[in-house]
């Protein structure tokens, strides 16, 4: 699959106002409902971009109007997920990813932090373990690469 | 072979997939179902406590265009999971085993999992009153294996329009007698994922339904799951503006075209057609037919095969001359709709009724 990205195969691009991103308006004012919801009550929302009829041009005007923020990380599970903050603190955005060029889902999530990146109560169950068999290994003079 | 007591939560564990993968797996699933995120909490607890079914995948009058797609899925790990939580016991074209060994293997795991066992089916049959010969797997008849296999299956899912309605086989002059799955079983759940092939995260889809709730999604008047069937193409389609405002491309070539106008003129199905290519897509997410620039064909319809040209323009209710619809193509969103309403009602109730408008016809009423 990843050879259908070496076609060189681009999609012309027409501009015709705003007619090509028609749905990206709507979502983004469903974005200020899920804000000020988030400032009165601290209830989060996330909203599902893959669920939108979106054009060609519409994807690429959101994110422009939401910008670039401060936060960035890459989650490196069943293959990677990049969870950016947008220029609006409380709006982020999370690309589920496959792999580097093939993705999942994308999501805007209205919150504090997105629940991915926060430790999970599960993992942690088996935190103390691993860190107690790293300990032992350690004082056996065990290296560790990280 | 036939490992059903691990719960899905466990066997995942086992695999080394952590709560943080297994909470993204939850998330592109519940996108799939189009379910709303809110719901990925609830639907991970679900999932966790899921048994692995078995699954037995008989493959009838077919071109394996159906196993082809779920094979070639964009999402390969996601799909490698759902196949990881299901018990895949008989599949005559992945399975290793052939001949008597692979007709061993689908009786004993019939037999070990009566009453619980998931059913897919693609292709169609020849019906009961068809000549058997047409189509037989180890010298047994489709209609038996198929009458066979039902008896202890918990669920039943149909999928490619072959197995769902008939499909291709059933074209006019159906030499075969062929009929779709539902002709045949009235008594079990069953859900058709039609399409030509069927979009395959709808495929994935429905299976990542029935492990989280252990029932088929809801479904609609022809059994597709109305998650992914609920809307037409038309309604989801990001041509549409161009549509409510009368804008179409007349050629394949022409400036509208290029413009990525409407292509109902040229023949686009999709106001009559039900299916989740318009946000899910083809080909990892890259495009999909009208965004490509071609009409849609209404592959997951009844009988898509016999309605007519490809690249003829819908038929045109009776009660609306064609140019009353350019005028109300003109007029917007309001009447647009409306037209796309009746012509859904024409096409569910008669093909034979047709009235087809030719692109030249509709030229001559500008
Ligand atoms: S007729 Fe076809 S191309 Fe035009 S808006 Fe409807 S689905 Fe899209
Ligand atoms: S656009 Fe229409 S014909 Fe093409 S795959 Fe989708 S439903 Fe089938």
């Amino acid at each position: 699959m990843s050879a259908l990205s070496s076609i060189p195969v681009r999609v012309q691009s027409v501009s015709h106002g705003t007619a090509n991103c028609g749905n990206a308006v709507p979502i983004l004012h469903e974005v200020r409902h899920a804000l000020e919801r988030l400032i009165a009550t601290g209830e989060g929302t996330q909203i599902d971009l893959n669920a939108i009829p979106f054009g060609p041009e519409d994807e690429a005007h959101l994110l422009a109007v939401l910008g670039v923020g401060e936060v960035r990380a890459t989650i490196d599970a069943l293959g990677p997920t990049h969870v950016q903050e947008t220029a609006i603190p409380g709006v982020w955005l999370i690309d589920y990813r496959i792999t580097e060029d093939q993705r999942l889902a994308l999501h805007l999530d209205i919150g504090d932090i997105p629940e991915i990146l926060r430790t999970q109560r599960q993992d942690l169950d088996t935190a103390l373990t691993t860190l107690d068999a790293r300990l032992t290994r350690a004082q056996g003079g065990a290296q560790f690469e990280s | 072979m036939t490992t059903t007591k691990h719960r899905v939560g466990e066997h995942l564990r086992d695999q080394g997939v952590s709560r943080r993968a297994f909470l993204k797996f939850c998330t592109a699933s519940a996108s799939l179902m189009a379910l709303p995120p809110g719901l990925i909490p609830a639907m991970a607890a679900a999932l966790e406590q899921a048994r692995r079914p078995s699954v037995i995948w008989l493959s009838f009058q077919e071109c394996t265009g159906c196993t082809e797609s779920l094979t070639r899925s964009h999402a390969p790990t996601v799909e490698d999971l759902i196949l990881e939580m299901i018990s895949l016991d008989y599949h005559h074209t992945l399975q290793a085993a052939a001949g008597e060994a692979a007709e061993a293997a689908r009786e004993q795991a019939m037999k070990d999992n009566f009453g619980k066992y998931l059913l897919i089916v693609d292709g169609s049959l020849p019906g009961p009153d068809a000549n058997p010969g047409y189509s037989t797997i180890a010298g047994v008849s489709n209609y038996a294996m198929l009458m066979e296999a039902v008896e202890g299956a918990a669920a039943v899912i149909a999928v490619g329009t072959c197995a769902a309605f008939g499909g291709l086989p059933e074209a006019a002059p159906n030499p075969t007698g062929a009929v779709a799955v539902m002709d045949l079983i009235k008594n079990k759940p069953l859900v058709n994922v039609s399409g030509c092939p069927p979009v395959p995260m709808v495929i994935t889809g429905v299976l990542a339904h029935y492990l989280a709730f252990g029932r088929l999604p809801e479904r609609d008047a022809y059994h597709r799951p109305l998650a992914f069937f609920g809307q037409s193409i038309h309604d989801r389609c990001y041509r549409r503006p161009f549509y409510d405002k009368g804008l179409f491309a007349e050629t394949f070539d022409d400036e509208g075209a290029r413009a990525g106008w409407c292509l109902y003129r040229l023949g686009c199905k999709g106001p009559s057609t039900y299916n989740a290519c318009a946000t899910m897509r083809w080909n990892a997410g890259t495009s999909w037919p009208i965004e490509a620039g071609h009409p849609c064909l209404g592959c997951s319809e009844p009988r898509f095969w016999d309605a007519g040209s490809f690249y003829a323009p819908l038929s045109v209710p009776t009660d609306l001359s064609s140019s009353r619809i350019l005028t109300a193509g003109a007029a917007g969103a309001l009447v647009g709709g409306t037209v796309a309403t009746l012509a859904r009602r024409t096409v569910a109730t008669a093909a034979t009724s047709r009235q087809p408008v030719t692109a030249d016809e509709l030229e001559q009423t500008l």
